[in-house]
This record gives C-alpha cells, sequence and structure tokens, in this order.
C-alpha cells in the first residue's frame, strides 16, 4: 500500500474534465480493424452470384421490382469505402479532431450492407425477402422496445431497472391467464398492465421504502417471477390449459390504403393494438420526458435529487410513480408474448429479452427515441439469424444466434463511446 | 459531482509533503488504517457499489462498536432466520392454494371449513417433508447408507453453487454485479471437459490439469468483462448477461466439431471424461459426492483469506467501497476490476470442473444447469462473506436436491424452490421490513442518533462546499 500510494491512476483526472482534449484512437482503430476484416471477407471472400433481395410479393397491391445485386461488386464498393473512412478518422484524430457522427453511422450502414449481400449471397438460395425482414424486426423489437421504455422510464428518475425480464414475464403470463378465462384479448392486455404494476410495486417498495440495493431487487425480482410463473403454470396452467392458457390474440388491425404501401406499410400499418401503442408510448415518452413539467422534475429527480428536493419536488414520490407508470408500459409489452406473438403461455417464454431491453436502454443512451432504434437494431439481429438459418449460409447455426449478444457487446463497449446513465441512477435517495 | 466523492475518506496525501521516509511511512500507515476503517464500516458485508456509506449503513450493519452479543440479536442472524421462515410459509400457502384437493375441499368451505385447512396443511406439509427428506436425511431409508444419502447429495449440489457463489461474492466486493457466473462455469466446464477426455495422462496429474483449465477458463472469460469494463466503461451488468449468451452458443458450436464430439454420433455431447480427469468419490461409491466438495471449502478459505487478510483483497474491497475514494488512496482501479473478474470467472471456473468432472463426467449444453444464476442468490444471501456464502451454497443445494425429491414424490414442482429462494433474499436484503411484519425493536435506536449524525456530516460539508 505505501508504495502504491505514489502509483497514480493516470486515468484519474481526465475523469472529472471528461475526454476533451484527449486523443482517442478507440475509433480509429476500432475502424481500420473492422475494414481490413471487411475486405478480407467481404470483398475477397465475395460470392461470385447476383444477391436478390425482394422488395414485395407478387401478389401484393403494389409490386416493387427486386434489387438485385452483384455480390463482388458491392462488397468491393463497401470495403473500399470503409477503408476509406478508417483513414478519415485516422487523420483526424492525428489532427487531434474527434471522428464526427456521421462517418460512423455510414461506416456502419456500409458494414450492413455488405455483410448482408455477402451472407445472403453465400447462402443456398441467394434470395431473400427485404420486406420480410424489416417487418419481422419490428416485431421481434415490439417487446423489447416496450421494455426499453419501462427502464428509460426508472433510470430517468433515478432507479435502475433490472427487473424489466421480470415485468415482462408478468405480464405474458397475466394476459395469458385473464384473456383466457374473460375469453377476451383486451382484458388480458389490461391485466398485463396491472401485472407489469405489481412488480413494479414490490421494486419500488424495496429500493425506494427499504433502500436495498435496486440491482439486487431486480434480479431477485426476475426470479422470483420465473419461479412463480413457472410454479403455477405447472401447477395451474397445464392442468387445465383449456381453461386457464388459450388465450384468443389480439387481431390484425389493417389500416386501409396505408397499409398497402409496399415495406413501409406493414411495418406502420398493420399492427396488432399492441403494435401500435408501441409507436404512441415512444412518443408519448419522448414528449413527456423532454417537454412536459413532469419530465423535467422526473428527470431532475435523477440526475441531482437533492437540488430537486430544494425546488420542492417530492423525490421519492416522483421516483415511486415513475417506477408504477413503467410496470404498466413494460407490462403490455409482456403481453405481446401471449397475445400476439404465440398462442398462450410457456416457461420462461420471455427468454431474456428483458436484459436486451436493458441492453437497448444503454445502447440508446437513456433516450426514449435512441432506446427504440437500439431495439429495433436487436430486433433485426435477432430476426437476421432467424432467415438466414432458413436460407443455409456458411456461418454456423450457433454463431448467427450469437449475433444479438455479440452486437450488443460491441454497441456497449464499442462505437458509442463512454454513454452517460443519469447521475442519480442507482442511488437512493435519503432526505437530511 | 455528488458529495460522496469529494468526501474525504482517506486524506490527500499530497498536503504537507512528509520530511523523512519513516514519517511518509508512517503517514502511509495512517491512510491505509483510515481506508481500511472506511470499507469496514461502508455497511455490512455487501457494499452495494456507487451507494454512498449513508444510505448503506441504513441497513441492519451494526456499528464496529458493538458487542458480539448485540450483533446477534440485533443483527442479521436473526432477520435471516426470520426471513426463512416467512419465505417458507408464502411457498407453503402457494403450494396450499394451488393444490388440486384443497380447490375441492375449498367448494364446501363454509361450511365444513376444517376441511379445506387441513387439505391446505397436508399440502404444504407433504411437501416440505419431501423436501426435507429429499436433502437432510430420509427416515425411510432401509440402510444408514440409504439414510444420510440425500445429506450427500445436498453437498454435491451445493459443490457447484458454492464456487460459482464466491466468484459473484468476490466481484460484489470489488463494486462488480456478476450476473455472469452461467457463462463462466460454461466455458470452465468447456476447457476443463476438453482436457479431460481429449489429453490422456497419468493419475493426479491429468486431474489437477483439469482442474487447471477449469479455472483458466473462467477466468478468461470473465476477465474479458473485467478488462471491457475498465477500458471502456461499459456496464458489467448488461456484458455478463452478454456474455452468458454468448458461451451458451459457444458451446452449442464446439459440440457441434468432431473435437468435442464422440467419436461417430452427431449429438451435442462430448466423450466421457477419463478416469484419470475425475474427482475421486469423497465418501466411497456409494455416494455421489466427490472430491469437488473439499476444492470447495478450500476455495472457501482461499477466498476469506484473500478478502480479509491480502493486500490485493484489501485493494478490492476498496474499490468496491469507494472507487473515488480508492483510486485517491492510489489503489489501481482498473487493474482491480480486471483482477475481481478474472478471480472470481477461475471460481466460476471451479464449478465449472465440479460439474464435468464430479457430478456429470461429459460435457453437455446443459452441464451448467442454473447454477450461475442461483449462485447469485447465494452471494446475496451469505451477504457476500465468504462462509456466508458457503452457508447459503449448502442450504440451497439442499432445496435444490430436495426439490428434485419432492417433485417427484408428491408433484409439487420445482419451481416453488426458487420462489422461497428468491423470497429469502428480499426479506434479507429489508431488515425493517422483516422487523416491522414480527414487530421487533430496530436494532440500536440508541446509536441511531450517533450514527446518523457521523454518517451525515460529510455530506453536508461536501454540500456547503
Amino acid at each position: 500500500m505505501s508504495t502504491a500510494t505514489t502509483a497514480r491512476d493516470q486515468s484519474s483526472p481526465v475523469r472529472g474534465t471528461g475526454d476533451a482534449g484527449v486523443r482517442s484512437w478507440k475509433n480509429p482503430i476500432i475502424l481500420s480493424v473492422v475494414a481490413l476484416f471487411a475486405l478480407l471477407v467481404f470483398a475477397l471472400g465475395a460470392p461470385g452470384n447476383d444477391v436478390t433481395f425482394r422488395l414485395s410479393e407478387d401478389n401484393d397491391p403494389i409490386v416493387l421490382p427486386s434489387i438485385v445485386v452483384s455480390g463482388p461488386v458491392i462488397g468491393w464498393i463497401a470495403a473500399l469505402a470503409m477503408l476509406a473512412l478508417a483513414v478519415l478518422a485516422i487523420l483526424r484524430t492525428r489532427s487531434g479532431q474527434k471522428t464526427p457522427t456521421w462517418v460512423l453511422a455510414v461506416f456502419a450502414v456500409l458494414f450492413l450492407v455488405a455483410f448482408l449481400t455477402w451472407v445472403v449471397g453465400s447462402a443456398r438460395t441467394p434470395n431473400v425477402a427485404l420486406y420480410g425482414l424489416l417487418a419481422g424486426s419490428v416485431t421481434l423489437a415490439v417487446p423489447l422496445i416496450f421494455g426499453s421504455l419501462s427502464g428509460v422510464l426508472c433510470e430517468r428518475s433515478g432507479v435502475v431497472n433490472i427487473a424489466i425480464e421480470g415485468q415482462l414475464l408478468f405480464g405474458a403470463f397475466a394476459a395469458a391467464v385473464a384473456a383466457s378465462l374473460s375469453g377476451s384479448a383486451f382484458v388480458g392486455l389490461l391485466a398485463a398492465a396491472v401485472a407489469g404494476v405489481l412488480v413494479s410495486l414490490v421494486l419500488a417498495v424495496f429500493s425506494i421504502r427499504y433502500v436495498v440495493n435496486q440491482v439486487i431487487v431486480g434480479v431477485v425480482l426476475n426470479v422470483l417471477v420465473s419461479g412463480l410463473t413457472g410454479f403455477l403454470f405447472s401447477a395451474v396452467l397445464s392442468e387445465d390449459s383449456e381453461r386457464w392458457n388459450s388465450p384468443p390474440r389480439l387481431p390484425v388491425i389493417e389500416i386501409p390504403l396505408l397499409a398497402d404501401i409496399p415495406v413501409i406499410g406493414p411495418i406502420l400499418f398493420q399492427q396488432t393494438i399492441v403494435g401500435y401503442l408501441m409507436y404512441v408510448a415512444v412518443a408519448v415518452v419522448y414528449v413527456a420526458l423532454y417537454h412536459s413539467r413532469w419530465g423535467l422534475r422526473t428527470r431532475a429527480v435523477g440526475e441531482h435529487p437533492k437540488a430537486a428536493d430544494t425546488l420542492g419536488v417530492n423525490v421519492n414520490r416522483m421516483r415511486f410513480v415513475n417506477v408504477l407508470l413503467a410496470g404498466v408500459v413494460a407490462g403490455i409489452g409482456g403481453s405481446f408474448f401471449t397475445l400476439v406473438a404465440v398462442s398462450g403461455f410457456g416457461r420462461d417464454m420471455t427468454a431474456g429479452q428483458g436484459y436486451i431491453a436493458l441492453a437497448a436502454l444503454i445502447f440508446g443512451r437513456w433516450n426514449p427515441i435512441g432506446a427504440f432504434f437500439a431495439a429495433l437494431l436487436f430486433g433485426f439481429a435477432t430476426n437476421l439469424s432467424n432467415v438466414l438459418s432458413l436460407l443455409g449460409t456458411p456461418v454456423p447455426d450457433q454463431f448467427l444466434r450469437m449475433l444479438p449478444y455479440v452486437v450488443t457487446v460491441f454497441a456497449v463497449a464499442g462505437l458509442v463511446g463512454r454513454s452517460r446513465a443519469p447521475g442519480a441512477s442507482g442511488i437512493p435517495y435519503i432526505k437530511g | 459531482m455528488t458529495p460522496q466523492e469529494e468526501r474525504p475518506v482517506a486524506p490527500a496525501t499530497g498536503e504537507g509533503a512528509p520530511h523523512s521516509r519513516r514519517e511518509a511511512k508512517d503517514a502511509a500507515r495512517q491512510d491505509e488504517v483510515r481506508l481500511e476503517n472506511a470499507v469496514e464500516t461502508a455497511g455490512g458485508e455487501l457494499p452495494p457499489p456507487a451507494v454512498p456509506a449513508t444510505a448503506a449503513g441504513l441497513g441492519a450493519g451494526p456499528g464496529p462498536d458493538s458487542t458480539l452479543m448485540q450483533r446477534i440479536m440485533t443483527g442479521n442472524a436473526l432477520v435471516a432466520f426470520l426471513s426463512v421462515v416467512l419465505s417458507l410459509i408464502l411457498g407453503g400457502l402457494l403450494i396450499a392454494v394451488t393444490d388440486q384437493n384443497v380447490a375441492r375441499a375449498s367448494s364446501y368451505f363454509f361450511s365444513r371449513p376444517q376441511d379445506t385447512l387441513a387439505a391446505a396443511w397436508t399440502a404444504a406439509s407433504s411437501a416440505y417433508l419431501a423436501l426435507f427428506q429429499g436433502s437432510v436425511l430420509n427416515f425411510q431409508g432401509e440402510s444408514f447408507t440409504r439414510v444420510i444419502y440425500p445429506l450427500t447429495q445436498t453437498l454435491t449440489v451445493a459443490t457447484p453453487l458454492i464456487c460459482a457463489g464466491l466468484g459473484v461474492a468476490l466481484a460484489f466486493r470489488a463494486g462488480l454485479f456478476n450476473i455472469g457466473a452461467q457463462g463462466q462455469i460454461l466455458i470452465g466446464a468447456t476447457f476443463a471437459g476438453w482436457v479431460g477426455f481429449t489429453l490422456h495422462l497419468p493419475v493426479g496429474i491429468h486431474l489437477l490439469l483439469v482442474i487447471l483449465a477449469g479455472m483458466v477458463g473462467g477466468a478468461v472469460w470473465a476477465g474479458l468483462v473485467g478488462l471491457l469494463k475498465a477500458r471502456t466503461g461499459a456496464h458489467e451488468v448488461i456484458l455478463t448477461i452478454m456474455f452468458n449468451y454468448i458461451a451458451t452458443n459457444l458451446v452449442l458450436y464446439f459440440l457441434s466439431t468432431p473435437a468435442f464430439q464422440r467419436p461417430g454420433s452427431t449429438n451435442p455431447i462430448s466423450p466421457q471424461l477419463d478416469a484419470t480427469a475425475l474427482y475421486p468419490p469423497l465418501l466411497g461409491p456409494a455416494f455421489r459426492l466427490h472430491w469437488g466438495f473439499v476444492v470447495a471449502v478450500l476455495a472457501t478459505v482461499f477466498v476469506w483469506w484473500l478478502l480479509n487478510r491480502s493486500t490485493v483483497g484489501f485493494e478490492l474491497r476498496a474499490v468496491g467501497a469507494n472507487p473515488s475514494a480508492a483510486r485517491t488512496a492510489g489503489v489501481n482501479v482498473s487493474r482491480g476490476y480486471i483482477l475481481a473478474m478474472a478471480i472470481a470467472g477461475a471460481l466460476a471456473g471451479l464449478a465449472g470442473v465440479a460439474q464435468v468432472s464430479g457430478t456429470e463426467k461429459v460435457l453437455t449444453s446443459g452441464v451448467a444447469a442454473s447454477f450461475g444464476f442461483d449462485a447469485i442468490t447465494v452471494a446475496l444471501l451469505g451477504r457476500s462473506s465468504p462462509w456466508g456464502t458457503f452457508a447459503a451454497g449448502i442450504l440451497f443445494g439442499a432445496f435444490r436436491a430436495g426439490g428434485v425429491a419432492m417433485q417427484a414424490s408428491t408433484g409439487t414442482s420445482i419451481d416453488i424452490v426458487l420462489v422461497v429462494q428468491s423470497l429469502i433474499v428480499l426479506f434479507i436484503a429489508a431488515p425493517p421490513l422483516v422487523r416491522a411484519l414480527f414487530r421487533l425493536p430496530a436494532p440500536g435506536a440508541s446509536r441511531a442518533g450517533k450514527g446518523g449524525s457521523t454518517t451525515r456530516t460529510p455530506a453536508s460539508t461536501g454540500a456547503a462546499a
């Protein structure tokens, strides 16, 4: 120890002042490595054949021609463009400037296009329905988006919500049971919201009232909900699944004409009520958070509770209410599993989606819109791995299934940079 | 910047430059004592990361000046016991409510309420009796071996729980929330298993190498998370969760390659490990209990020594209690994160070894069961102390071993064990709730004012500055 006192951590002075003025070689290095990888795999290892991306079915009202591209051409163009961007990033960093965000964005898009072309081109059938890929991504992202919105509401007011998984699962369970008993999917939807609030209530009571570490409460709640629903599933639901576990599905509401628009029609205008609610929820949370008195107070409570308290905001009541609201949102998201995706509850059917939602929240920098797009990315990665394993690619199935998680690791650790959580997130507030 | 960060836990060594080596040494020693005190008082056994001492001190943690008797009576032991009782009662209610016989009897509840109550009692008590007989002593066993067999079964199941729980606990103490024990067990088991069935070595060396490989596997997998956290600031909760999924898929991939598959088979199952690579049975061939349990005991001793008696452990605890203060005191926080995760991973790797070379004897994708996730609750229940984790591991091992027997004999789903376990942890984490439910007096009511004032002063100082 006596010697260690002299060896100061080099990074400590940087932390307080931010990264301004310090050259970070992280971005250029990552970009260069990825660009070289792209050159090796997507350009040099490009499949020789053409790749077809279908935009519509033959019997759709409006038929768009398919996009047919040549594998090597796209591979080479994308790889060289990525190399150029990497060089640009290196030059910028050498002259002491930051890598612009648009460089990262363009780079990511190029990588995606090159990867898609390469992986579809190498498949047994180099032909993929792009519209299906996108629509499926949105569908898979629906619970993720609800989950990460729940996280936004909690964390913005200073409560870490690891229990998203539990909220989703309990919402799914309650939706299945209530919809089966009542015969109405809408009653199920309502029950899902109530179930989400119940989980939230435990989270709020333990983390705000009893000041238990929020991460611990979250993790334990997930185990509790998993055990509880699993137990009830085998003790009650599977005993008489006709009565308890055969919920009607939510109907798909098609908006006339608009739903016929190719590619985006099915995504935006051919959804169940849960799907439409998802878009509404993102917009409402965004507007409320940044353009309302409630939102300002929420953010104040999450960033600097003491200051908010001084100005007369009841910090803990604000947090309590927000955590309960988050339960409503996540519960509705949970109903997606049993009322939209499949009809009926299954043991642990959320399968870790709540954790992915948490990652989407962080990747989206605690912003509803950011979380929305991050969740879409994860939905896309998941759907891509599903579609590709059907197409028969040379990439082993297990690696495709790893894709969403690897993307998450890169997202959290890599290109997004040091994202900053709300200042007081995870810290209980004790007045005094 | 929060006031806590400004709080002078360890006074800056810069002011008043020491005149001689001796003075410098003394000053450093004083710093160390102060920091040690700061770490010790920062709230019970489990210093939550980034939670100021003011908040952490709100738990049951009795002050350092309380006597042993006070600690027992007002401290965690009573609350822990009551939490277990309360959770078992709630679990029993759940069993009773969902029981078929109870439902039948409750249809005429108002004419014969005792029938419902009797049915409820029978349902809950028979389930718990089966749980007990499956985990501690089986009174119906015809021989001594059969009678104590459940107990050894409990210890067998407890072995990976203890090892992985220690890993989670150690990371907690360094302020890291390690959800990734599952993945670390899997990778550890994969490394250990590969050495076990691919290399053919003499007795002794082989097992040692298997153990070493398992620890290296876990350490690398977890150390990677520590490295990412230290270098990029990514949150370890997300990273470890993602690494769990990646590990699962990675192991599935390995098991689809010829290097890992049984010759002439395409099933995702490895060949059996060599006999030289297996833990020998501890109590003879009649029991499944193996020497891995002894390794788990040794690991507990090691973690106790590491945390309480070594410089590295002290630094890890300092990082966990307050990273800023630790950095000020000259602790390399990044190194602490990486080291803590690597050791935690090595311990989880030991759990993988216990599975692949003790209990299962082959490598499958299900070799880790759900031990990695149970390990989190084990560490929480053990309040992140080595021997607490050991005890919690045995308790949860009993639940798990008994749960299997219960499901077989009374048909009660083993999921009830998850419910009871998580309730226990929830209640233990909130002593005021348990005290209120049992109408116990709050601990150290006379000390409250004193404790409050000492912890509040620095915060208000920081706010005024």
